[in-house]
């Protein structure tokens, strides 16, 4: 009898030693970042191994681009993994990818980071829409204007009959129940364009919570990526929260209008954030790099954002950096038609035109790549 | 396993080549035998192994840290701060949400599990206990993202309806169950886990179970015991495996992250009712750590790491004192 106790207490004892090693693994696994291969261009120039990694927002769009552009350049190989913004950018300034991609433009301190002069190629546009889970108000989109927002936001308005909603939805039968805020809760380039509108229509958003990828929300609860947020949405009554235009389109939520500085309530729809970018070209700096939400114009949908590929303007490899610069020449002008399908807003014409004059300055070696 | 008597050693004139590859292989076997030597040199290098990852894992996490432990030094585990956009950081609201969520995962599912295994083991009979093992191990193989899914699209609107609001009405006096009902928040994220942690525990507590001797239950009952007698005789008898069963649950829950992330709230506040929203540690790394570009907001991140891996190792260690000492004082009264 003693020897069958000593066993199972030492059975015991193996358990919890395995329970200790479970522990560690599983408390580390959520802390190993990726690292993408680096590549090793084609010797004899005939095939060529590009590599790319970053934001999550255009990889749909980027993955059909790959599959398109193989089918009429079987020779380029190229690839892109969706980390996020900001492992695509820190790949890009570590060198470990050919190119790399964000959502928010990187940051002048970035920039200074990384061993050679990026250039910001914009790719597509998107938006941040609205969304809300009002049985009562079914029929028609809710509309808001920008300080109402940012104050139900911040927590200032606190119920759905507040007289400020009620004074953008006249007619709307609006419930007397709290406002439940629904955000994101794990870092990302939707929650970073919706800040940075916020903190330009509301100068107490700016000075408290800010503007960024993960910000000190005042009030709510967080759902993770765009499926966590419209799930919680959907499940809750009386709640408010934003996603993407693209997955709102794609799973039908109902979607608010907003008020643009024009005083207009713009619905969200790709035409609307096109425009969003064509009417910011006066304010659209040499480098591409700019932020379009508030956007005047009429027609402008105030939460709109381009994404960027992100290149080194210098190329090492001159077959490498050649690949790459017909590759996204391609992707800017053969590749739009392919954003609507996919919900994302086409560049306006004049920004291809400034993208295409970033893209014919790359160099190899002293040389333009782009012939 | 009998040692052969130490050796004698060997005179300084016999020591040739031959004479010190045979020491070798005493000194790593005492039995002397060359393949003995081999198999446990291989076994200490797979242990060796094990140590070495841990030790490795702490040192990458603690370098990598540096910067957040000398900017915030010891603050950063008394702060409630979390701001990315100011570059504050503190780490007390995920400690107390990890911890909270654990305890409460550990607090509902330990009774259920013990239930379980106890049912299988001892009063089932063979073609029912059969299917319900199956089933029960079954839910150990769900992916947590499903379990997450699964908690946010039926749990929490099943929980805010059905569940809550009676908890509020009758216990709504005691600070817990007070507050806004969303059916997101560390309630929630404690009921998940514990459905999560339940097969894992049960599974091993059933195995443990299914080892204590037959004999003994034969005593217990000679002895006059009834059935809940004898299932206390067992249940002392298999005491240290049950507390492994616990701490491999805890390990689980304490380490989970995909499922709390979905149903937990994912807010940065420490608030006694368990209808608010919480945020654990796991979560915040996995939500934050994609997008963390600023090297301060980095190395926050993996300190929380390093962090959770303290806190993993202190509750398990206090997890085990506890069970260690009730165990010890249980199992004397069964034996007496």
């Amino acid at each position: 009898m003693f020897t069958t106790k000593k066993t199972t207490r030492r059975a015991g004892r193996n358990v919890a030693f395995a329970v200790l090693l479970a522990a560690a693994l599983s408390a580390l696994s959520a802390c190993s970042g990726e690292r993408a291969d680096s590549t090793t261009a084609g010797v004899s120039g005939e095939t060529v191994r590009l590599q790319g990694a970053g934001a999550t927002f255009p990889n749909p769009l980027y993955q059909k681009w790959l599959s398109e552009y193989g089918k009429i350049n079987p020779k380029a190989k190229i690839d892109y993994q969706s980390i996020g913004s900001g492992g695509g950018i820190q790949q890009i300034q570590s060198q470990t990818i050919d190119f790399g991609a964000s959502d928010a433009p990187m940051s002048d301190e970035d920039l200074k980071k990384a061993p050679g002069e990026i250039l910001h190629i914009p790719t597509v546009l998107g938006a941040v829409v609205i969304t809300y889970n009002l049985e009562s108000v079914a029929a028609a989109p809710l509309r808001f204007s920008p300080d109402v927002i940012a104050d139900i936001f911040l927590g200032g308005i606190k119920r759905w009959d507040d007289a400020r909603i009620k004074a953008d939805n006249p007619g709307v039968a609006l419930p007397a129940t709290d406002i439940s805020v629904v955000h994101r809760s794990d870092g990302s380039g939707t929650t970073a364009v919706f800040t940075d509108y916020l903190a330009k229509v509301s100068p107490e958003w700016k000075t408290k919570p800010g503007a960024g990828k993960s910000v000190d929300w005042p009030v709510g609860i967080g759902g993770k990526g765009n499926e966590g947020v419209s799930g919680q949405i959907k499940q809750t009554p009386n709640t408010i929260g934003y996603v993407e235009l693209a997955y709102a389109v794609q799973t039908k939520l109902p979607v608010a209008l907003i008020k643009n500085k024009s005083g207009n309530f713009v619905e969200p729809s790709l035409d609307a954030v096109t425009a969003a970018a064509a009417e910011s070209l006066a304010t659209t700096p040499e480098d591409l790099r700019v932020s379009i939400t508030d956007a005047a114009g009429a027609s402008a949908y105030p939460i709109s954002s381009y994404t960027y590929m992100l290149v080194y303007k210098e190329q090492k490899d001159a077959a490498k950096g050649k690949a790459l610069v017909d590759f996204l020449w391609w992707g800017i002008h053969d590749g739009e038609r392919f954003a609507k399908d996919l919900q994302y807003s086409p560049l306006p014409a004049e920004i291809v035109e400034k993208a295409s004059a970033k893209l014919n300055s790359i160099t190899s070696g002293g040389k333009t790549l782009r012939s | 396993m009998n040692n052969p008597p130490p050796t004698l050693p060997t005179p300084a004139a016999a020591y040739g080549a031959q004479a010190r590859a045979w020491n070798w292989r005493r000194a790593l076997s005492p039995t002397g035998n060359t393949g003995d030597a081999v198999f446990r040199a291989v076994l200490f290098g797979c242990a060796l192994v094990v140590l070495l990852l841990v030790g490795a894992m702490i040192a990458a996490m603690a370098a990598n840290s540096r910067l957040s432990l000398r900017e915030f030094g010891f603050g950063f585990l008394t702060s409630s701060e979390w701001n990315p956009v100011t570059g504050r950081f503190g780490a007390l609201p995920f400690i107390y949400g990890t911890v909270v969520s654990s305890l409460l995962a550990l607090l509902i599912s330990v009774p259920l599990s013990l239930g379980v295994a106890v049912f299988l083991v001892e009063q089932a009979p063979r073609r029912l206990s059969r299917p319900i093992t199956f089933l029960v191990e079954l839910l150990a193989a769900i992916p947590s993202v499903v379990y997450g899914l699964w908690g946010i699209f039926v749990l929490a609107p099943l929980l805010r309806q059905y569940v809550e609001p009676p908890l509020q009405k009758w216990f709504g006096w005691m600070p817990f169950f007070q507050g806004p009902i969303t059916g997101i928040g560390l309630f929630t994220g404690g009921i998940i886990l514990a459905i999560m942690i339940t097969p894992i525990i049960s599974a091993v507590v059933r195995d443990v179970l299914a080892a204590v001797p037959v004999t003994q239950r034969e005593a217990a009952l000679a002895l006059g015991a009834t059935r809940w007698e004898t299932t206390r005789v067992v249940l002392a008898n298999g005491g240290p495996g049950i507390a492994g069963a616990i701490i491999l649950g805890l390990g689980r829950a304490i380490g989970e992250t995909m499922a709390v992330t979905m149903v937990i709230g994912n807010r940065a506040q420490i608030s006694a009712s368990l209808f608010e929203p919480s945020y654990t540690i796991a979560s915040v790394i996995a939500n934050e750590f994609t997008e963390a570009t600023e090297a301060i907001y980095l190395s926050a991140l993996v300190e929380l790491g390093l962090i959770l891996f303290l806190v993993t190792f202190i509750i398990n260690a206090a997890a085990r004192l506890l069970v260690w000492s009730v165990t010890r004082a249980t199992s004397g009264t069964a034996r007496a």
